[in-house]
């Protein structure tokens, strides 16, 4: 099941496969991305954790660091 | 738990759901009480902000103009520091800009390039030094002085909870106690200060309802929050400013707030990408070398095994301010004998490196000559 993941913060995209419906916490995991430092939207709505993410969804990171 | 039947935006740190409504409120009352609790905003003040153009600070400056619009006596200037850094600072000024403009708030824009000579990307080139070092000394001495110079009472910043967590760990791993008595919610004592404590609590007086077409209202949430365990709520911290009030009073230093102190990071991202703030402000190309960072990214990981450390670390901190303040206050009392600009030693940083930086200008001019 492809999930297109846009990470604002490395300015990249990419295409995951999972076998089935995951949770926002869960595809985070597969990213290797603490929960702690992303917001995680789709279609302009915040998901939370608990969230799941289905076929072709397309999931913006948000990244809540900034500055310096 | 979820608020209410509405889709949640957000899952606090005590499993606390929330919508959109009712995380605005939460978000916005929190701020409010932080004001509140800690005395950082007077009747009359002619307020500054100090915008960087990122959400933090867009953040800040939103909901104190809410409040200023309920407060007439409270006038907001936005003051923003142009370091020079291309394609990043150049970026959030226009977005700073843009929001002052849409908001009616007069922003003062001060850049390294006038006020030292150069900026901060040809400084780098000049000199080998940490750039947040220097870049931090230097747009703490002019966001100072400016203040001062636009006869600001106070300046308000948009130092989040993350922020304050991140300093209050450097400064321990580094050994540097002093720079901790200098951190806090409200740090220095303004002249107002010592009048409130003569003619009792001349706080602004703020009700929860009284914002802007009760944007911000009386919200239970925050009552429910109260028994969660590790969460802080902000009637629950044992610091109150009254025991800050110590008489240390350094005329050249003008007074700095943080009304977004017990906020966490993600909190006010979540709040500005709602409310339409977050704009596509990055991480400054220089953060990522700095000591903040790998402190910032341990602190992350930690908040995530542990949830409620950031609370914890701010409480036990709040918990020994006082004591830290009276220790070191004849250091907060101190300015640079060189600029007259507050300073914990005799020369000030941004003095020491102005001359480092006349130096090799001065070496590289010969150099080019011969």
């Amino acid at each position: 099941m492809p999930i297109k993941v846009f990470n604002d913060r490395e300015n990249t995209e990419k295409l995951l496969e999972t076998k089935s419906n995951v949770s926002v916490k869960d595809l985070l995991g597969k990213l290797n991305i603490n929960p702690v430092t992303v917001i995680v939207s789709r279609d302009g709505d915040i998901m939370t954790e608990e969230d799941i993410v289905g076929k072709d969804d397309e999931i913006k990171l948000i990244s809540v660091i900034s500055g310096g | 738990m979820s608020c209410c039947n509405q889709k949640p935006v957000i899952i606090l740190e005590g499993s606390e759901k929330l919508c959109k409504f009712h995380f605005t409120q939460y978000f916005e009352n929190k701020v409010l009480k932080t004001i509140r609790k800690f005395n950082l905003i007077d009747k009359e003040e002619k307020l500054g902000v100090a915008v960087s153009g990122g959400k933090d600070s867009l953040t800040l400056l939103s909901i104190l103009k809410k409040i200023s619009f309920q407060n007439p006596k409270i006038e907001l200037t936005a003051i923003a520091i142009d370091e020079g850094i291309e394609g990043y600072r150049d970026k959030a000024l226009i977005t700073a800009r843009k929001f002052c403009n849409e908001n009616e708030i007069g922003l003062n824009v001060y850049s390294y390039k006038d006020e030292f000579g150069m900026s901060l990307d040809k400084i780098l080139k000049f000199l080998n030094v940490k750039p947040c070092s220097i870049c931090g000394t230097f747009r703490r001495y002019l966001l100072n002085k400016k203040s001062r110079e636009l006869s600001l009472t106070k300046l308000a910043t948009g130092h989040n909870l993350d922020d304050e967590c991140q300093s209050i760990l450097m400064n321990q791993f580094k050994n540097n106690i002093q720079a901790t008595a200098r951190l806090g919610p409200k740090v220095g004592i303004s002249c107002t200060d010592e009048n409130n404590r003569i003619n009792n609590n001349n706080s602004v007086k703020i009700k929860d309802d009284s914002i802007v077409n009760t944007d911000i209202v009386s919200v239970n949430v925050g009552k429910k929050l109260k028994n969660k365990k590790n969460h802080v709520h902000v009637n629950e911290l044992k610091y109150t400013s009254s025991q800050t009030n110590n008489k240390v009073h350094n005329n050249n230093f003008v007074q700095r707030i943080k009304p977004l102190y017990l906020c966490t990071e993600k909190e006010v991202t979540t709040y500005a990408f709602l409310n339409g703030i977050l704009d596509d402000f990055k991480e400054c190309p220089n953060a990522k070398l700095s000591y903040r960072a790998n402190v910032r990214d341990m602190l992350n990981d930690f908040e995530a095994k542990f949830p409620g450390t950031k609370y914890s670390i701010a409480n036990s901190f709040l918990g020994i301010l006082p004591d830290l303040k009276a220790k070191f206050k004849e250091v907060e009392y101190s300015t640079c004998a060189k600029c007259g600009e507050p300073s914990s030693k005799d020369i000030c940083n941004t003095c020491k490196f102005v001359e480092l930086l006349n130096e090799q200008k001065s070496l590289s001019l010969n150099k080019s000559l011969h």
